[in-house]
């Protein structure tokens, strides 16, 4: 009861502005001097509010990689989720997820890099200056939103690991826990845990962000909590969600999405409405809360800034 | 066999075509109104195809003729759920954009043997009438025997369909699967065996 009753209290109504910021540079502080964990697990903890989104501080526009289209609602955007980990209806995640815990969080980073490691998310996010970038998000099912992110680039975080020579590519790992997610147990033909990569050069494009929140508050639950990728030049399934895990690899590695049919799930999977699905055609798409279908743009809209990586590369196979 | 139960029946069968209309009242269309429209009627029209023909397995096993009056009530009823899906297709996902639509058609596979299901599914609608059963006598019999057929491709569009997540189209199928076993001879013979007064 006690608990219940705590969460219906908004932070802001418990801890004064000051207070709140202080006990940030108090958590701040400890990870700097690199404390027990135990202390900064704490710290963490007091953190986390479990159902109940913080609003972020200190977040800046980016107007230069955002656009300026209408924004989807935050109803679609948190009710209408593509999560398989909890299931495979679009409204699974928002009724599943609540009890997800995203609190404590690590990320494990490992193979062609100088810097492998166990690392707590708060070690990973905050040395960035937090900015909102508004990207198109372009599903492969056909339908798009417009989300204002808050994140910060991931080349700047990658680059802290030192990957050498051999980093070819970068793999993302979604968190694997079939007791809090029951998608991972019941979607038996797909292989867990979620496993999506990118080229290196595509990870280190300005455009390729972490994202910590959206609509200026911490991410929720069902859009990929605490931390997840966003790369807006291609469909969505490239941006795992509840990442637990970066590996520098040589190789092209497998995907979940390759692996569960390479016929219909290419490694780049890039928006481009001249490559069919086998299935659909992609030339279109329905904006979530818009009528009319409308055009879709080669690799999003972001083609001035990403098709030069693509350059001599026959798109029609390298899907 | 009670007055109201035809009606009854009637009734029932309007309820998921009721629970689309509160939806659209209750603003419970979710994010993708139009998919939800899409989904919920295809899905319909093909649980009535299977409701349709699971008509006479229920005479065998019970052995009485109770049931088939409702058949041809229920046979419609899968038509009704399939014309509002083609109708969202047609005028709320494609909205009247002809060359995108005949495109799905020669080039999705999903979309040519969902489609072929319905237009399929026309003449057995056009004769379903008591009259063209008397007019067409063994034809119709013959004709209406493709609603095996059309439900097979209806099973199959769905399949066809989903990203991911086969199961629910699997278990449609297994059901079908389920319904044609039930109509072989042993069946009967089983029934007869075990409950014919000797």
């Amino acid at each position: 009861m006690l608990i219940k009753q705590a969460n219906k209290i908004k932070p802001s109504e418990i801890t004064s502005k000051s207070d709140y910021l202080s006990r940030r540079s108090f958590i701040q502080a400890a990870v700097h001097a690199g404390m027990a964990g135990a202390a900064v697990n704490t710290g963490l903890m007091f953190c986390s509010t479990s159902a109940l989104a913080a609003p972020l501080e200190n977040v800046i526009k980016n107007p230069l990689f955002s656009t300026d289209e209408e924004l989807t609602d935050l109803e679609s955007i948190s009710t209408y989720n593509n999560f398989l980990e909890f299931g495979n209806k679009k409204e699974d995640a928002s009724e599943k997820a609540a009890n997800f815990k995203i609190r404590p969080w690590t990320i494990t980073v490992e193979g062609e890099c100088d810097k492998p490691g166990i690392y707590d998310i708060e070690d990973i996010v905050k040395p960035y200056q937090l900015e909102e970038r508004i990207y198109r998000l372009r599903c492969i099912e056909g339908w798009s939103m417009v989300i204002p992110w808050i994140g910060f680039p991931l080349s700047d975080v990658l680059k802290r690991f030192e990957p050498n020579s051999n980093a070819k590519f970068v793999t993302f790992t979604t968190v694997y826990r079939p007791e809090e997610m029951p998608g991972q147990i019941k979607n038996k033909n797909v292989k867990w845990p979620y496993m999506e990569a990118l080229r290196i050069d595509e990870a280190m494009h300005p455009l390729t962000i972490l994202a910590v929140g959206l609509y200026g508050e911490d991410l929720l639950n069902q859009n990929g909590a605490p931390i997840r990728l966003i790369v807006p030049w291609k469909y969505g399934i490239k941006g795992p969600k509840s990442i637990v895990k970066i590996s520098f690899v040589s190789e092209q590695p497998q995907t979940i999405w390759t692996l569960l049919d390479p016929k219909e799930f290419g490694f780049y999977s890039n928006v481009n409405p001249e490559v069919d699905h086998p299935r659909w055609s992609q030339r279109k798409e329905r904006r979530i809360g818009v009528f009319m279908k409308q055009d879709t743009p080669m690799f999003n809209g972001y083609a001035d800034q990403v098709a030069s990586m693509y350059t001599g590369m026959d798109l029609k196979i390298n899907f | 066999m009670k007055a109201y139960y035809k009606p009854a029946v009637f009734i029932l069968s309007l309820i998921p075509f009721a629970m689309l209309i509160y939806y659209v009242f209750t603003g419970q269309l979710t994010a993708n109104p139009i998919e939800f429209i899409t989904h919920h009627t295809g899905d319909w029209a093909l649980y009535f195809l299977l409701i349709t023909l699971s008509i006479t397995p229920l005479r065998i096993i019970t052995g009485t003729n109770a049931f088939t009056r409702y058949r041809r009530m229920l046979g419609l009823f899968a038509f009704f759920y399939a014309c509002l899906h083609v109708t969202t297709y047609f005028v709320l996902d494609q909205f009247f954009d002809f060359q995108a639509i005949l495109d799905d058609i020669v080039k999705r596979p999903y979309i040519t043997v969902g489609f072929t299901a319905f237009v399929l599914l026309v003449p057995l609608a056009i004769t379903s009438t008591q009259k063209m059963v008397i007019r067409l006598g063994n034809r119709w019999r013959q004709l209406h025997s493709m609603i095996y057929l059309i439900t097979g491709l209806a099973i199959l569009h769905y399949y066809w369909l989903v990203k991911a997540d086969t199961r629910t189209p699997l278990t449609l199928a297994l059901i079908f699967t389920v319904l044609l076993l039930l109509r072989l001879k042993w069946v009967k013979q089983a029934r007869t065996a075990l409950f014919s007064p000797k």
